[in-house]
């Protein structure tokens, strides 16, 4: 008698998925320190890296490399387990994120159906708000565990932002969520694909978004938390060697993954415009273009969120919680009830 | 009385909506940015591409030679008088028999030495120079580690020989005589 049956099938199917996004994760995440430095050269009318191979391609790779060769220094008042949670933490929930993201159409392997998509849970954007809440704890605990007072004040900022600006993301998810109907990610982009994109019918719950993703991944305007001139480098000061790369490496990990969410949530997900996957059938080729339409859509956010930074200022920590709590805030709320109205109203 | 153009008037009004939304003025921001993707970039890849010098350029000192390779410099020490700096020292002494190929008259630097730290490239020495012994090329002091290394001495300052090695001589010469005089 089998008491335990396990369809082995899955099992690696899962296993290979993970895998595969975690990687893709990394990888996104490794070129995107060194999109960040070539494009803000680009914008400043420099070069920017060329030195490792040809056009500085392998800069990640001496980057990633000089972290790994340079003294591991734990402050000796720091608590040392905190100390070394601090970046773990913010890794993990940044790479937790992607679970619940359907990359791709099904592709078809040897007769089974295989979801691009790690767990299609029933309350996908919840968890992603869920996992990008806990992201805080590896601002909070780093700041902390440092015994520094900038780290602290810094850790403390971070915390605050992040509480205020998720209030406002979560309200203008609402009302997209009213117009699909499901947490499920699958079906908001399933119901997208079949009635058109959110951002035609939320373009100002899409803005607020934005704005409110780019406070949540600690981007400039909003990188209060690691303002270089007022707090030196903030949480991570104490940091040094692949923690501190971690640090770093999380930060670009959350840009790519609020990219791919927004993208999922408001431009139709890994939907192709003007072509109808549903009709090219379950091929692998299909799931491919879908997955590369998706990365172009994520990465043209992450584009954005790099040339914001290197065209507007910081803002000041009043004006970051005016900008939240005043503006933000009540217009999601506005923005909400309007989106009710109009959804009760068509449904009738 | 105005000084420039320039000069602009400031507006102290209250901000209307459309100014406090400040969107309008962040995409005009991004828009600047935008459009420096497609300027040119003045950079120089120093090693690889180097900025072309002026003619006049003031460089590192070279001990020259005349047609037959034979060293020119008397130690008559007037460059090390005209030195504001007083980079320069040097030793004389007097021409052996048998060394005529070498030296060009009976007296000539058995030491010459110019602090490349205290040099100001100011040209002097070549203006005091009265037998054409000493120029200012187009090149300049390479880096070191150690102050000794900038103390360069004969063996650094001394133009390859037109006889024996005359590519080398014309590049080290560079535009010496032809453009300038």
């Amino acid at each position: 008698m089998v008491l335990l049956q396990i369809d082995w099938f899955i099992f690696f199917e899962k296993l290979i998925l993970i895998g595969a996004i975690i990687t893709l994760a990394m990888v996104v995440a490794m070129y995107s320190t060194y999109a960040e430095r070539k494009i803000a050269a680009v914008l400043q009318d420099r070069t920017g890296p060329n030195r490792a191979g040809p056009f500085g391609i392998l800069q990640p790779m001496a980057d990633g490399l000089k972290l790994f060769m340079k003294e591991e220094i734990i402050p000796t008042f720091s608590s040392k387990s905190l100390f070394i949670m601090g970046p773990m933490l913010a890794m993990i929930t940044a790479l937790l994120t992607s679970a619940v993201i359907p990359w791709g159409t099904a592709i078809d392997v040897a007769g089974r159906i295989v979801p691009l998509q790690v767990a299609d849970v029933n309350i996908g954007i919840l968890y992603v708000f869920g996992v990008i809440s806990v992201g805080v704890y590896g601002i909070m605990i780093g700041g902390w565990a440092s015994n520094n007072k900038f780290s602290l004040i810094a850790a403390i900022r971070g915390a605050s932002q992040m509480i205020s600006y998720e209030l406002a993301m979560g309200l203008s998810l609402i009302a997209v969520l009213m117009i699909s109907g499901s947490l499920q990610m699958s079906v908001i982009v399933d119901q997208q694909v079949q009635h058109g994109w959110n951002i035609v019918y939320q373009p100002l719950g899409f803005l607020i978004f934005f704005i409110c993703a780019l406070a949540e991944c600690n981007r400039t305007p909003f990188d209060l938390p690691e303002a270089e001139n007022e707090l030196n480098f903030g949480y991570h000061q104490e940091y040094s060697s692949m923690k501190l790369g971690f640090y770093l490496f999380a930060e670009y990990i959350n840009m790519f993954m609020s990219g791919v969410v927004m993208a999922t949530l408001f431009f139709g997900g890994y939907d192709i415009p003007f072509v109808d996957e549903a009709a090219l059938g379950n091929a692998w080729w299909v799931g491919l273009l879908s997955f590369s339409v998706l990365m172009v859509k994520s990465i043209l956010f992450v584009f954005i969120f790099m040339w914001i930074r290197w065209t507007i200022p910081r803002f000041r920590y009043d004006q970051l919680m005016n900008l939240g709590w005043k503006k933000l805030l009540p217009l999601a709320l506005a923005n909400m009830i309007i989106t009710a109205v109009v959804v009760l109203l068509l449904n009738k | 009385m105005q000084l420039t153009n320039r000069k602009k008037e400031l507006d102290r009004k209250p901000m209307n909506f459309w100014e406090r939304l400040y969107l309008p003025a962040i995409l005009k921001g991004m828009a600047i940015t935008f459009s420096h993707i497609f300027k040119k970039n003045p950079t120089i890849n120093y090693p690889e591409e180097k900025r072309p010098f002026s003619a006049v350029f003031r460089g590192v000192q070279i001990l020259n030679r005349d047609e037959e390779g034979r060293e020119r410099c008397t130690a008559c020490g007037l460059c090390a008088v005209a030195c504001p700096a007083e980079a320069i020292t040097m030793e004389a002494a007097e021409r052996q028999s048998g060394e005529e190929h070498l030296y060009r008259e009976e007296k000539y630097a058995a030491k010459y030495e110019i602090n490349m730290l205290r040099c100001i490239f100011c040209g002097l020495c070549e203006e005091a120079c009265p037998k054409d012994a000493i120029y200012l090329t187009q090149t300049f002091a390479k880096a070191n580690y150690a102050r000794k290394g900038f103390i360069y001495d004969k063996d650094d300052l001394l133009i390859p020989n037109p006889v024996t090695d005359p590519e080398g001589y014309n590049k080290a010469k560079g535009k010496i005589g032809k453009e300038i005089k």
